[in-house]
């Protein structure tokens, strides 16, 4: 995905652009708060405030962060493929759907030590398997997975809702949401986990899922830059042609890619359905997916950009809820058109300011070397 | 068997209802993507040019004014779609989805910002909106049979937009295939080298063509808002822009086909809603969530190629880069 034909150095390329194409992103932000008619500087004070500022606030965050991390690393490793994964939400959803099928029939039976892991492989192949049929279907059949990946959100959310209103519901309910897991199914939540050790924490959404993100970031990085596999799927990403002549087969490189960004995709489910709500429920992805190919392209496709992103989405939904809370004029969707300008400037526009910087560029290079021969 | 026919004759005057908006849609992408622009946006520019619709609506109580401004709004998203993608060489889907995630946030943010009703316009005033028009002697033509109730139930009783819905295709046939226009249009997006060639701007030419998409959407949009409903709210338009997305492909790219299965996925929508909750004998309950995912699943099943065969036109989501 990454064009850089650019003769900059990679500083700027990989540091400034994307810093500058996020500022654009806030900046007219920034301006449709003005427009509403509050302050854009009150605005950020009391988000930052409210993300960062006391314990439950960066437990929330931290919260909201590893869901991005997963969406993030899901799209980032499709887009190393050469693909346009935008069923990340389908694939969270599915991948829920995974844990909690799980955990509703094993949760009185199996030994709580295996409960997380046998978890996490559940939720990993619900979502790489909502994933596989639209990648075999590009493989195998030429479809546009990109159609068929849209198709596939709509076919998941029809389909959970089919099973919750009509199988998983607990009887004697009208709400569609199954019985609550044993409490050895639980995932342990931070608060929890200070308070053994002695410190009290404010009570927030934060589990132990979030380590598994960061395995997850450590991991993806590993299999994308050090493995052949890894090799084999940016190879196909950027030039199919060659990637045949080196002996890959794409068909299988597209498979195995869209196979680990559905898995990733998919552990959204362990955070949200074995980690928070303890019982299968309808719309708890709401939209991390879609946030996700926010949070890849800002973070260039790298794991470590995807951590920088998934923080700063973090912040601003965190900061946004408290944000409507503040301000009634407010809504949390301000968090969505920031998150839609992030993906036009960062993504669609990314390049826009690129003959600007590599005139400017150009003119300072130009200046500092012939001050350079005025002095020798 | 008079239930059976009235039961019949009323779904199909629900399907026009639900099919006018994804016609408008269907004939939009059509313009955009035969010209070699993918567009995934059809959502977003609905949903934003519905929120304005209801929006001038309830301030001027003009829905003229109204349609105007949808049409104004949903051509501007447009022509940010193609500043992204032909101007910047963009990616196509990236800029789609931004638009889309944008006006489903822009909507509700200004929405609660104007009118504090959690995201919804004020309902309108029948005089704001466009309301049935009743055709002549229907009232005449009531006791013959059949052709009285299809006449009155179905043909009569509908706004001006529906009718113009379907004044649309073959409209959009005529440009297409029987114009300059369209040729030009047809090659840029199978082979823009060669357009170039000839003299002819490509750029240009999908300016024009995403313009025209906004305008239709501007029509679906105002639709929604002052024409089927009496008012705006939150994220109404529902994934209809991806099954209009989802119609196009299912017609293969060509105006009457798209038109069909606008009218298939409109049908499946209206016996969806009166299935709900109903038993029919020997099958149980229906699973309304089945039917009304159909349109996605046959739509992956024909790109499988499993029906038929869609072929997309060469160029789409291609950046054309002019030699220097």
């Amino acid at each position: 995905m990454s064009q850089n034909s650019s003769t900059l150095p990679r500083w700027i390329d990989i540091g400034l652009i994307p810093i500058l194409n996020v500022a654009m992103a806030l900046l007219v932000s920034g301006l449709i708060i003005l427009l509403i008619g509050e302050s854009p500087l009150e605005a950020v004070q009391i988000m930052i405030q409210g993300a960062l500022g006391y314990d439950e606030g960066i437990g929330y965050t931290l919260y909201y962060t590893t869901n991005f991390v997963f969406t993030g690393l899901a799209v980032a490793v499709a887009f190393h493929a050469g693909l346009f994964n935008i069923g990340g939400e389908g694939q969270a959803y599915i991948g829920g759907l995974g844990v909690g099928l799980f955990l509703l029939l094993a949760d009185d039976s199996l030994s709580p030590i295996l409960l997380l892991p046998v978890g996490i492989i559940a939720a990993g192949l619900f979502g790489a398997a909502w994933a596989a049929i639209p990648a075999y279907l590009q493989a195998y059949r030429g479809s546009h997975i990109v159609i068929t990946t849209i198709m596939f959100n709509f076919i998941a959310s029809a389909l959970m809702v089919y099973l919750m209103v009509n199988v998983l519901i607990k009887p004697g309910q009208m709400s569609p949401e199954s019985r609550v897991f044993l409490d050895t199914a639980h995932l342990p939540f931070a608060h929890e986990i200070f308070a053994w050790m002695g410190i009290k924490i404010a009570r927030s959404p934060l589990n132990i899922s979030i380590i598994w993100a960061a395995i997850c970031c450590i991991g993806l990085w590993l299999f994308v830059w050090r493995t052949r596999w890894g090799y084999a799927i940016r190879s196909v990403g950027f030039n199919e042609k060659a990637a045949v002549y080196a002996g890959i087969t794409p068909a299988k490189t597209i498979m195995l890619a869209m196979f680990i960004s559905g898995a990733l995709a998919g552990f959204v489910g362990v955070n949200e359905i074995m980690g928070v709500h303890h019982k299968l429920l309808l719309n708890y992805t709401a939209g991390y997916g879609f946030t996700g190919i926010a949070v890849s392209l800002m973070g260039r496709n790298h794991p470590f950009g995807i951590i920088l992103a998934s923080l700063l989405f973090g912040v601003l939904y965190q900061g946004g809820a408290e944000l409507a809370f503040e301000v009634p004029t407010i809504t949390r969707e301000l968090v969505v058109v920031i998150q839609g300008l992030v993906i036009l400037f960062s993504g669609a526009l990314a390049y826009m300011s690129t003959p600007w910087i590599e005139w400017a560029y150009g003119a300072l290079s130009r200046r500092q070397s012939s001050a350079g021969q005025g002095e020798g | 068997m008079e239930d059976t026919f009235m039961f019949a004759v009323l779904t199909l005057d629900a399907t026009l209802r639900v099919s006018t908006p994804l016609i408008f849609c269907a004939m939009a992408g059509l313009f955009s993507e035969r010209s070699g622009i993918i567009d995934i946006s059809l959502e977003g520019k609905m949903l934003s040019a519905a929120f304005i619709a209801a929006s001038v609506a309830a301030v001027t109580g003009s829905a003229w004014l109204a349609l105007v401004a949808a049409i104004c709004v949903a051509s501007g998203l447009a022509l940010l779609h193609g500043f992204a993608c032909i101007t910047h060489k963009g990616n196509h889907v990236v800029s789609g989805v931004a638009i889309n995630i944008l006006a489903s946030g822009l909507t509700v943010v200004l929405g609660i910002s104007w009118f504090q009703r959690g995201g919804q316009t004020p309902s309108l005033p029948s005089s704001a909106r466009f309301m049935p028009i009743e055709f002549p002697f229907t009232d005449a033509l009531n006791g013959t049979p059949l052709l009285g109730t299809i006449y009155k139930e179905l043909l009569s009783g509908h706004n001006i937009l529906v009718y113009l819905a379907f004044l649309v295709v073959p409209l959009t046939w005529w440009v297409v295939f029987q114009t300059r226009f369209g040729l030009r249009l047809r090659a840029v997006g199978e082979n823009p080298t060669a357009v170039d060639t000839a003299g002819i701007s490509v750029s240009g030419l999908r300016y024009r063509a995403v313009l025209i998409c906004g305008l239709l959407t501007g029509f679906a949009g105002a639709y929604l808002a002052i024409a089927q409903n009496a008012g705006f709210v939150r994220d109404m338009t529902a994934g209809q822009g991806y099954i209009a997305l989802a119609a196009l492909i299912f017609g293969k790219w060509r105006p009457f086909s798209a038109f069909a299965a606008c009218l298939l996925f409109g049908l499946l929508d209206a016996i969806a809603i009166r299935l709900q909750g109903v038993h029919l004998a020997g099958v149980g309950e229906v699973p309304v969530e089945l039917i009304q995912a159909l349109p996605y699943i046959l739509t992956v099943i024909l790109l499988a190629g499993f029906i038929g065969k869609a072929v997309a036109p060469k160029a789409i989501g291609q950046p054309y880069l002019k030699e220097r």
